[in-house]
Formats: C-alpha cells, sequence, structure tokens
C-alpha cells in the first residue's frame, strides 16, 4: 500500500450565520478520509453537501472548527507565517471551476507561469525553465505554440484549464484539490482533463476530486465518498459505491442521473423489480455531532441518515 | 406541424464584421414533439432560442423565415412580434433563479406580468394554483419573496409562469443547468408532463448535457458552429449518430459504470472554427477524422431515413 498523502480525523466546520453571527450552521459534520499517492479520491455531493468546505480546509483557505487535517504527517493548522505556507503551497495546489475568472484578462495567460518563477524558482535560467514550462505544457497535453503568448480571452476553457493545471505541476505537488474542475467545460474536451487527472494519477500524485456529476466522478476516482449535509452517507472502493450503493440516499441520487442508454422509467422499473438488500445504517443520539460510518463490506462504509 | 424554420440565418454584428451564428438552419418542429437542442458552447443554439422569441440589439435577420402553425413569424419586426410573445411563443430564461423580481412577491409579480400583456389576473388564478400544486409548490409561494425559495422551486415558479397562457411553442434554455441532480430531474419530468397536458404544444429543450436529453425529448438536434450537424428520434441519436461529429461528441461522454482502466473515452481534437469569417465547406472538416475532397463543399442536410437528417457526404452513400 502505498504512502498517505491527506488524512482527515474527525474534520467538522461550523459556520456562523445571520446578521449577527448569532446562528450556526455545521457545514462539515464529522469526516474522516484519506488520501494515498497515485490515488483519486472522488468527493460527491449536491448543494450544501460540504464538498467545497472540504478542499477549502485542504487548502488552508479556511480552518477547522475541530478536527485534524494531516498534509503527509504535518497539521495543516499549525502552518503559520508566510515562508511555511508557501513551502506547503509547493506541495498543494488547487484548480478551481472558472478558468476564465482564474487569469488576469489584461496579462497574457502565460504569466501564470512567470509568477510561479518569481514566488519560487528565481535561481533557475531562462532556458531550464523554459524546458520546464514545455514539459508541463506537454504532460497536459497543450501544443506551446497555441497557448504561449496568448491573452486568456483568445484561448478557450479547456486550453485554459490545462494550462491551470500545467501551472501546478511546475511545483513539486503532491496532492492536487480539483474543485469541479470539467463543469465549465464543453463535452468534447472536458474528457481529455478527466483523462489528463489518470495520467497525473499514474505519476503518484493524489488528487481529491471534488464533483457534483456522478458519472464524472465516477470515471476517474478509485475511491468515492458521497456527502450529505456535510456528513459522509456513504464511502468506498468506486465500483463498489456504484454497483452496490448502499445507502438510500446514494440510491436516490444514482437513480437520478441521466444515463445515455437507459431512461428513467427504465432505472425506476430495474429497481422496482431488484429491490436492494437493506442495511442498517448507524444511528446517533438526538444532539450528537458526530457522524459514525458503518463498515458494511470490506472498505466499504455507509454513514447516518440524516433528515 | 407547429413550428417550421427555413435556411435562417442570424449574424452578430461586431466592429470587426458579422459573426455567423446561425447560418441556414431548417428544421420542423411537429405537434407534442420536444426537441432537445444540443451542441457546445458556441455553436448557435442559444442564438436559435433567442432568434425564435426577440432579436437583441447586436442580432441581425439576415435570411430565412420561421413560421408557426402556417403563420409567418416576424422574427425581424420587433413590434409585430409583441402579441406573439409569452402568447404563442414562450421562453424559460437560462437563469431562472435571476429573473425574477426580488422586490416583489411572486404573486404581484405574476399579476404584473398578466396585466402588461393584456390578460386579467383573475381569469387565470385559479389554472394558477393548480399548476403550482402540479409541479410540487404549495400555491402560499405567491405570497412569498423569490429569496424565500430555493433554486428548483424558482425554477419551477418560472416554469409554471411561462406556460400559463398555453403557448404553442416553449423554449427552455439550460433550464436545468444549474440545479442538483435530483432537482434536475423533478424539473425534467415537470416539463414532460406539461406537454404531456398540452399545457405546451411543442418544446425546444436546450441544453449542452445530451444524455439529460435523452431523457426527456423525443427528438434531437445537434447543431455545429451554426449549421445543423444532425437531428434524428432521440434514440437514434445515442444508438445510431450518422453525423461524424455526432458519433464522436456521444463517444466522449463519461457514463455511471464508465472507467478509466475500463477503456479510455476520446475527445475531440482541435476547437470549433471562429464564426467571424467562416470557412468554407463543411464545418467540422478540420476536426473530422473522415474528411475527403468533397467536403469542400457545403453538405446539405438530408433526410437519410425517415425523421432522420445530416448534413454529411458520407452519411449519402
Amino acid at each position: 500500500m502505498s504512502e498517505t498523502l491527506l488524512e482527515l480525523e474527525h474534520v467538522h466546520k461550523v459556520y456562523r450565520t445571520g446578521a449577527f453571527g448569532g446562528g450556526r450552521k455545521r457545514a462539515v459534520r464529522d469526516v474522516s478520509l484519506t488520501v494515498r499517492a497515485g490515488e483519486v479520491v472522488s468527493l460527491i455531493g449536491e448543494s450544501g453537501s460540504g464538498k467545497s468546505t472540504l478542499g477549502k480546509m485542504v487548502l488552508g483557505l479556511s480552518r477547522p472548527t475541530e478536527g485534524r487535517i494531516l498534509v503527509e504527517g504535518t497539521d495543516v493548522a499549525g502552518i503559520r507565517g508566510f515562508a511555511a505556507r508557501k513551502e506547503y503551497y509547493r506541495r498543494v495546489q488547487g484548480v478551481f471551476q472558472d478558468p476564465f475568472s482564474c487569469f488576469n484578462p489584461i496579462f497574457k495567460a502565460d504569466r501564470v507561469f512567470e509568477m510561479v518563477r518569481g514566488s519560487y524558482f528565481p535561481e533557475v535560467s531562462d532556458a531550464d525553465w523554459r524546458d520546464r514550462v514545455l514539459s508541463a505544457l506537454g504532460t497536459v497535453r497543450l501544443d506551446p505554440g497555441n497557448v504561449l503568448n496568448k491573452y486568456p480571452h483568445q484561448l478557450s476553457g479547456g486550453q485554459l484549464q490545462r494550462m491551470l493545471i500545467a501551472r501546478a505541476l511546475l511545483l513539486d505537488i503532491r496532492l492536487l484539490v480539483a474543485d469541479e474542475i470539467i463543469s465549465m467545460l464543453d463535452a468534447s474536451t472536458r474528457i481529455d482533463v478527466l483523462n489528463l487527472l489518470a495520467d497525473l494519477k499514474e505519476r503518484g500524485l493524489g488528487i481529491l476530486f471534488v464533483t457534483h456529476d456522478l458519472s464524472l466522478g465516477n470515471y476517474v476516482s478509485d475511491t468515492s465518498v458521497i456527502l450529505r449535509k456535510g456528513a459522509i452517507a456513504e464511502m468506498g472502493p468506486t465500483t463498489r459505491v456504484f454497483d452496490n450503493p448502499l445507502h438510500p440516499y446514494s440510491r436516490h441520487l444514482l437513480s437520478c442521473v441521466p444515463q445515455l442508454h437507459r431512461t428513467w422509467a427504465e432505472v425506476d422499473a430495474d429497481l422496482a423489480a431488484n429491490p436492494p438488500e437493506d442495511v442498517t445504517l448507524p444511528t446517533v443520539a438526538d444532539g450528537d455531532t458526530s457522524a459514525p460510518l458503518l463498515e458494511a463490506e470490506e472498505g466499504h462504509f455507509v454513514g447516518i441518515d440524516q433528515k | 406541424m407547429t413550428l417550421r424554420v427555413k435556411d435562417l440565418k442570424v449574424y452578430y454584428q461586431t466592429l470587426r464584421g458579422d459573426v455567423h451564428a446561425l447560418d441556414g438552419v431548417s428544421f420542423d418542429l411537429a405537434d407534442g414533439e420536444i426537441m432537445g437542442l444540443a451542441g457546445e458552447s458556441g455553436c448557435g443554439k442559444s442564438t436559435l432560442s433567442k432568434s425564435l422569441i426577440r432579436l437583441d440589439s447586436r442580432m441581425r435577420h439576415v435570411g430565412g423565415t420561421v413560421e408557426l402553425d402556417g403563420e409567418n413569424v416576424p422574427i425581424a419586426d420587433d413590434e409585430a412580434m409583441v402579441p406573439l410573445r409569452y402568447h404563442e411563443i414562450s421562453l424559460i430564461p437560462q437563469y431562472a433563479m435571476s429573473a425574477l423580481n426580488p422586490t416583489r412577491k411572486i404573486g404581484r409579480m405574476i399579476n404584473e406580468l398578466l396585466r402588461s400583456r393584456g390578460v386579467r389576473p383573475g381569469d387565470v388564478a385559479d389554472e394558477l394554483r393548480r399548476r403550482l400544486e402540479l409541479v410540487g409548490l404549495d400555491p402560499e409561494v405567491l405570497d412569498r419573496f423569490p429569496i424565500e425559495l430555493s433554486g428548483g422551486m424558482k425554477q419551477r415558479v418560472v416554469m409554471v409562469i411561462s406556460t400559463l397562457l398555453n403557448p404553442s411553442l416553449l423554449i427552455a434554455d439550460e433550464v436545468t443547468s444549474a440545479l442538483d441532480v435530483s432537482t434536475q430531474r423533478s424539473v425534467a419530468e415537470s416539463l414532460v408532463e406539461f406537454r404531456d397536458r398540452e399545457y405546451v404544444r411543442s418544446m425546444v429543450f436546450v441544453t449542452h448535457d445530451i444524455s439529460l436529453v435523452y431523457q426527456m425529448a423525443d427528438t434531437i438536434m445537434v447543431m455545429y458552429a451554426g449549421r445543423v450537424a444532425e437531428k434524428a428520434p432521440a434514440r437514434a441519436v445515442i444508438e445510431d449518430p450518422r453525423h461524424p461529429y455526432t458519433r464522436m461528441l456521444v463517444s466522449a461522454l463519461p457514463e455511471v459504470g464508465s472507467t478509466v482502466s475500463g477503456g479510455r473515452l476520446e475527445g475531440i481534437p482541435g476547437t470549433p472554427p471562429g464564426l467571424l469569417n467562416p470557412p468554407q465547406g463543411c464545418r467540422f472538416r478540420d476536426r473530422c477524422p473522415m474528411a475527403f475532397d468533397r467536403c469542400a463543399e457545403q453538405p446539405p442536410l438530408v433526410e437519410i431515413e425517415p425523421g432522420h437528417w445530416a448534413a454529411c457526404w458520407k452519411t449519402g452513400e
């Protein structure tokens, strides 16, 4: 088994809400999971499930209220000071949903590479740096002639998104947080970015893939985590979670996904004809904020049912 | 025949010249038909849906005709379109969440809208309540402000408003793209129900999600770079696409159950051509693996099987 890159231990996040911060909203509830080197873990959930909050906390953009987030053994909350944070981002990077808003429209798009060089590699020579940029672009399968020296509006969303991934690759990253990176892309280019994630995985990167689209989560990931209202509803090897969903919420979610060769009516009829086996879900007392998981089969966990 | 569009050309005027966003689009829409309109961004699908109801100031009608129930639709004449809008042709806008007036309670907003269209709100009040219940909303939403409703609820309110006067043609522009999967399904199913109950005669459902359109549409029309690539019954587009673009597009879609290890899917290399000075001939030529000499000439949209139209030289053989 390869080394553990990211470990979440009973992470909670509580936001203050309301005009005077009087209300409390538990956006993430007792989430524990791990990402190993060379593994893609999908966080799947609808809006308000806490999936993006988790991504933000891993990137150090927000702190967990309770629990610990360990990246290669160090607690992210313990990283303080500019130099330490900068070192952290040498190893952990994020790519986000909207590639168009990640670039400054008045500068050429490849300025993002220069900025990485300015902050992290000032000692590298011009020729050496150029080689590194070309090799990163090669990894994300972009033709340098098409993307260098261009303004962001001259490039497509897929090209910009791949440039952002190339930018992350210029650093010695170990963990990539990919938050909805393909939702804005067209169907014909989406799959290229997904295949790219699979390539990166083979190079030993750990990837936390945050998505709301079940069919996309299923295409690249080794482990799937289905979140609901901040807590884990179901977690396990992707094939098991999709072939044998145990939590009623996961089943409902899967039955709603539009499929290409089966209509909803066929899916419903199928489900009615073969009612899935029942599992006992773990329960918690009222007021208890923990969210225990129950191991239904090896490595396949179900969580509490929240109303 | 509800809608007949013939050789429609709509260009956008820009400082650098005309953008040929719709360049000779022809199709028919039958009574009771739900047509899914699919394609990548920039293929002209939103331009087509806008052209059928209102051209904005940058859009120019260059040629072609639109007929609804046998009558000509004067799409270039903004004034003459007014009586048709909402009564005959109605629209569910792309961002329905922001289409509602935030300063009005929903009931009051609907009444103002109806009066502005010359309808007495009292005449349709009962029907309005009935339809809200049909889509699973409590009629008390009429006394609420839009901010008090969730995204899916707002989407359903807009759906009810848009179809209240039983239009002949409903244009639904990306209505489910901003919704969660489970809400998406219920909204899509309500739209089909509206058609079944004949609240709307026929529908153009614009989306970039082909698997969603397959769930609810009778036919699918795929557009590419301002032209129709293929139009066919939904099952035929998915199971037996004939145009190379449709084939590549359908095979690039990951499904529940497909994984990288189970065989990689391939995207379509290249990007669609710019429409400022569109290339001659078939516009998919540069990305098409089957392209040959004849593709320098524009392929016509021909009916290769009953109801199955495609614009490619290779399909005619």
